[in-house]
């Protein structure tokens, strides 16, 4: 989450201090991002640094220091909206790795590993629906929130439900009695 | 606290010898007023299975069904059919509903078969319809509707009267993630209302709803949720000032 293009986004809006910036940020996420106002002033600084916003009112750097957006901000947001989330290079998911080892380690049902983590899943997933639940459907930045979190959760439960499948039809024997067929690798960038 | 709906030791094996399908597994499940449950399991889990036993369309190979602290397997077949009639109340993937009947009609039927006369009946079922927001949908025939809307009539159907157990199978299954949404709530709002409800799906998100989630492979209950913290638990992660 990128807090410095959400503060350009609510400085879009009109001029705003430090502590209403960290408050809309809060309440248009439907408070589910908190946000430590420290922050926003380090990035206050930092975006002024940089001459995409800069302070009204000279006088010290007071709470009442207001901050405005500059025609380098505005630019600098509307590329930001354009550009892709950084998610064409898979991620080294941890619970890949997990499974991927479990496999391999004698004495450990896989199933049993996969199970705990779909129960862990399935309870943060309750915890964002109930939350969605006892909210007004009108909350809407709430509810884009939530959803985005559970969309996501679900697909982890989801490649879980896959692998399940996947090593029920073939139990892994603990060997790597493919690892000679499949080369030539093609090389797939990996974030480190 | 007693619960609405308990199993015990329930076991359903379907055919004999080599043909011989465990569909369940010596599953215990209890689920108290205002609970709602969810069973999640891939297809062939036995989630389906276990829905109609708990509901009394399908007989165990052995345990027992308890509704309310009392065996099914105990009630002359008689008493079964007004049981699952008046204290049973079914939603399923495809709605169900009766073609030929109105939504109010659908909604007043277990009613009217249970014996309460046809006008109070049809009252019962206004007012039902009305709390789902389908008030000016009660004329309206099944094909007139949406699909978000007759599953609405369906819950209504479901647990007008004096029912204490609600089953679904998939409710949301046939609907895009709006309507889905609603239905849910509705579901979650009944169960409130002092009903248990057990919901089976392959879905997590739907699964999500409930209070609690029962994990079901190869006909056995194998793992289920603890009682998620209270919602506002997610807002204090993370540094506040």
């Amino acid at each position: 989450m990128s807090v410095r293009h959400a503060l350009l986004a609510l400085l879009s809006e009109g001029p705003m201090y430090g502590l209403q910036l960290q408050q809309e940020f809060e309440s248009r996420t439907g408070e589910v991002w908190p946000l430590n106002v420290g922050q926003v002033y380090t990035t206050l600084q930092r975006l002024e640094r940089d001459g995409l916003v800069e302070s009204e009112g000279a006088d010290g750097d007071g709470p009442q220091k207001g901050f405005r957006i500059t025609p380098a901000g505005s630019d600098e947001l509307a590329d930001w909206l354009r550009t892709p989330p950084d998610s064409v290079i898979p991620p080294r998911d941890e619970l890949v790795i997990k499974v991927l080892v479990g496999l391999r380690l004698p004495g450990i049902d896989i199933h049993d590993i996969m199970q705990a983590h779909r129960r862990h899943l399935v309870e943060s997933m309750q915890r964002y629906t109930h939350l969605k639940a006892e909210a007004s459907d009108r909350d809407i930045g709430l509810a884009l929130v939530v959803d985005a979190e559970i969309f996501r959760l679900e697909g982890i439960i989801r490649w879980l439900d896959a692998a399940d499948a996947r090593l029920k039809r073939f139990p892994s024997t603990g060997t790597d009695e493919v690892a000679e067929t499949r080369r030539p690798r093609r090389r797939v960038g990996v974030r480190r | 606290m007693t619960a609405v709906l308990e199993l015990r030791r329930v076991s359903k094996i379907y055919g004999s010898g080599p043909t011989e399908v465990r569909a369940l597994s010596e599953v215990d499940l209890a689920v108290h007023v205002g609970e709602l449950v969810a069973i999640m399991g891939p297809s062939g889990s036995g989630k389906s299975t276990l829905l109609t036993i708990a509901g009394g369309l399908e007989e165990a190979t052995s345990g027992d069904v308890l509704v309310r602290g009392s065996a099914l397997s105990a009630k002359s077949r008689n008493e079964r059919a007004r049981m699952r009639r008046r204290s049973i109340g079914y939603v399923f993937q495809d709605f169900n509903l009766l073609a030929g009947l109105t939504a109010v009609e659908n909604v007043a039927l277990p009613l009217e078969l249970d014996g309460v006369g046809a006008r109070a009946a049809y009252t019962i079922g206004q007012e039902a319809l009305e709390e789902l927001g389908l008030a000016d949908r009660t004329a309206r025939y099944p094909d007139e509707l949406s699909g978000g809307e007759s599953q609405r009539v369906a819950i209504a159907r479901a647990v007008v009267g004096d029912r204490q157990v609600l089953l679904a199978d998939e409710p949301t299954g046939a609907l895009d993630s709006v309507n889905g949404e609603s239905v849910m709530r509705l579901l979650r709002a009944a169960c409130r209302r002092g009903v248990a409800g057990v919901i089976v799906t392959h879905d997590a998100q739907l699964a999500s709803w409930a209070d609690r989630v029962v994990f079901l492979r190869d006909g056995r209950v194998v793992d289920q949720t603890t009682a998620p913290a209270s919602p506002e638990s997610i807002l204090e992660i993370g540094p506040r000032p």
